[in-house]
């Protein structure tokens, strides 16, 4: 069993698929020869063949126009956009078409496919390479937005992305992609959709966080510990449809509870939970919601990108003002 | 129609020098016009035409199905402005585009329409009854009992384009000997998705037929505000795709061209555009008022040429169809609407939850609540 990165999870997780349903088809700019610009489909048109691992023309839009019409069909396409920055030419199709069909046609058509996107900041891109806009997708009827955070859950959650019988927007956190490895049963196995990990339990407070702040919620976790604050943490994973059961029964047992997001602070994931807490599990808060999180700008151009993204001393300086809280 | 042989493009070319620089010409193109039956109803070359067009039965029947969409499109606008319908988009004098191209589709070929479709989609399976229940405010209209692979159709323009590329390229990847014909309207071929599904059909060969319904409108803007080619059907040369342009109200050479299209298509043969010129004889939809843009005389012009009057004067001159045959004829269409506008005004609204029970095959359970709530709600 080899150690593998949150990258090689996710070409193993497609591959395993390929083989055993000969519908899976991977297309996408620059995922045949070149394997992905970060290589998440390395090794797969040598394997698959150009028949079912496709270099696309360059056109977003169409790429996911393309994968509509193939899973109408079927088929189960693994469609990859290159950079979430570039999914905006798509969205008519994902929000208008993709994520309706089944309503629409009274389940007549549906489309069992995947839209792969690197998303998040944090590694020294051009322009519109590096934004959380997750939420935009979270919040249409009919997707589900799934975010890995490590290896093991990039692998599982894939598996289970492609084999769900609606669209899944997959967006992969690149800034974490190489970070660490997990050593990985490549044996198909899943991970359920629709369900937050409880990955640290804590008796203090509850933090909340997906994707690539998982890592430095993890570390502050940590941190927190050897000062004797004991914290909770959860991976929400899906951030559509949430799970948000298994963050008010933390709640209920914490009391306290600070979400961590790259996103943008508004309108976001984070203000989503915050507002299902304070529907629902509000008598059981000790202190206000905590949130850290990017700010409500445009994600700057890398000079400035360290100043944008929440940190580690962020997170433990926002947990103790809410364990503080008098 | 252009085949393959007598490619658009043209390599050979001999170099002219004029002064420092050498010029080649590197491609030509030439667009043909298509057309075997003229308004006055007659064939205009004596060379025999196309076989099902010798058959008078089958031309009879075309002109029954052109007639059924004109009547249903009456019907429509009389649901619409007594309040029984919501918008409709009729396509007076454009029924010889779906239903030409209509007829050139098996049942196993797919469909994937624009919103001014009913004509094709009626031809290839879609029941009346759900075109009406579709535009009187049913998802259940899309879910079509016959044309089960159909695509329903796609109001925000020109997409559907895509998502025919795309069960293109599934039907291309399985080896299956079918094809999918999509139309649009010649406004729609302004938008990137059009010229996005064009440049990847041409591409990777795929088995799909583009139809333009060239009416002259897009609501209010006239042809000649959408581009500045003297065809849209050379829009498929940038895609390195064959293509031609037919008159669109001569079902003969409609039919004639899709038929070859699509049986190309089916055979390997790749993609074909196919632009039919017609005109838009009715309003955009009945939310719309055309004598707002509509030039005088353009109606009056229209009407002598359209499509159905065309072929009743052909069947006429040829001593095959009788003003009984006429009458008798208007009845029993009539008829079948009437059944079709029964079936839809007594199709029940469907429960509150209903809302729900599409979203996914398993709705979320954080939503379930919600579904609970609109349950509740409904029932007060």
């Amino acid at each position: 069993m080899a150690a593998i990165t949150l990258i090689e999870a996710v070409n193993k997780a497609i591959a395993y698929e390929m083989e055993a349903d000969k519908e899976v088809v991977v297309f996408g700019e620059d995922v045949g020869i070149n394997g992905g610009v970060f290589r998440a489909t390395d090794g797969l048109q040598e394997k698959f063949g150009e028949e079912r691992v496709i270099d696309t023309p360059l056109a977003e839009a169409m790429i996911a126009g393309l994968a509509i019409g193939m899973a109408a069909q079927g088929m189960k396409p693994i469609a990859e956009i290159q950079f979430m920055g570039f999914i905006f030419p798509a969205a008519d199709h994902i929000i208008s078409h993709c994520a309706r069909m089944r309503n629409r046609t009274r389940g007549r058509l549906t489309l069992p496919m995947v839209i792969r996107a690197p998303y998040g900041g944090g590694i020294h891109a051009p322009e519109n390479h590096s934004e959380s806009t997750e939420a935009i997708f979270a919040h249409i009827p009919g997707l589900k937005v799934v975010m890995p955070s490590n290896p093991s859950r990039a692998y599982g959650l894939m598996l289970a992305a492609i084999r769900d019988p609606d669209p899944v927007i997959f967006l992969e956190p690149k800034r974490v992609y190489r970070i660490e490895k997990h050593e990985i049963e490549d044996n198909g196995e899943e991970y359920p959709l629709g369900m937050c990990f409880v990955d640290r339990e804590g008796t203090d407070i509850t933090l909340v966080s997906w994707g690539a702040m998982l890592h430095e919620t993890k570390q502050a976790a940590e941190k927190l510990a050897a000062e004797g604050i004991s914290a909770e943490v959860i991976d929400v994973a899906t951030v559509s449809p949430l799970d948000i059961d298994t963050i008010l029964e933390s709640v209920e047992k914490t009391g306290r509870i600070c979400i961590v997001q790259e996103a943008p602070k508004s309108g976001a994931i984070g203000s989503e939970i915050a507002a299902e807490i304070a529907e629902k599990g509000i008598m059981n808060l000790l202190a206000p919601i905590g949130r850290v999180s990017g700010y409500d700008t445009v994600i700057p151009y890398y000079r400035l990108e360290k100043q944008y993204m929440p940190k580690i001393e962020h997170i433990i300086e926002e947990v103790k003002r809410i364990v503080e809280y008098r | 129609m252009l085949s393959t042989a007598d490619s658009i493009y043209s390599k050979e070319s001999v170099p002219q020098t004029r002064g420092a620089v050498v010029l080649t010409t590197v491609a030509r193109f030439e667009i043909k016009y298509q057309q075997y039956m003229d308004e006055t109803g007659t064939f205009i070359s004596n060379d025999v035409p196309p076989a099902f067009a010798r058959d008078i039965d089958t031309l009879k029947q075309l002109y029954r199905d052109m007639n059924r969409v004109r009547v249903l499109d009456q019907k429509a606008y009389a649901l619409q402005r007594t309040g029984k319908m919501g918008t409709y988009p009729a396509a007076t004098g454009q029924e010889a585009i779906g239903v030409g191209f209509g007829s050139a589709m098996t049942k196993e070929d797919v469909l994937v329409p624009y919103y001014r479709g009913q004509a094709s989609m009626i031809q290839h399976g879609v029941l009346m009854e759900e075109v009406l229940l579709y535009w009187g405010g049913y998802e259940k209209g899309c879910d079509y009992q016959v044309a089960k692979e159909d695509f329903p159709i796609a109001v925000p323009i020109a997409t559907q384009s895509l998502h025919a590329t795309g069960v293109a390229k599934a039907i291309q990847m399985r080896g299956e000997k079918r094809c999918v014909f999509t139309e649009i309207g010649e406004g729609g071929t302004s938008q990137g998705d059009f010229y996005e599904a064009l440049n990847v059909a041409g591409i990777w060969n795929l088995p799909v037929v583009f139809i333009i319904n060239n009416n002259q409108w897009a609501i209010s803007v006239p042809s000649e505000l959408q581009t500045n080619c003297e065809t849209y059907a050379q829009k498929a040369i940038a895609a390195g795709i064959d293509s031609v342009q037919v008159d669109g109200n001569d079902i003969v050479a409609v039919k004639e061209a899709s038929d070859k299209a699509a049986e190309k298509a089916r055979n390997g043969g790749g993609p074909t555009v196919i632009e039919c010129i017609s005109l838009r004889l009715c309003d955009h939809t009945t939310a719309d008022d055309a004598t707002r843009y509509r030039p005088e005389g353009e109606l009056d012009d229209g009407w002598t040429k359209e499509p159905i009057i065309r072929m009743r004067k052909y069947l006429e001159s040829k001593s095959a169809w009788s003003s009984e045959d006429e009458t008798n004829m208007l009845e029993e269409l009539a008829a079948e609407v009437q059944q079709a506008v029964d079936n839809y005004l007594n199709t029940p609204v469907d429960p509150p939850e209903a809302m729900f029970d599409y979203l996914y095959e398993e709705l979320p359970e954080k939503t379930v609540a919600q579904r609970e709530l609109a349950i509740a709600r409904g029932a007060k």
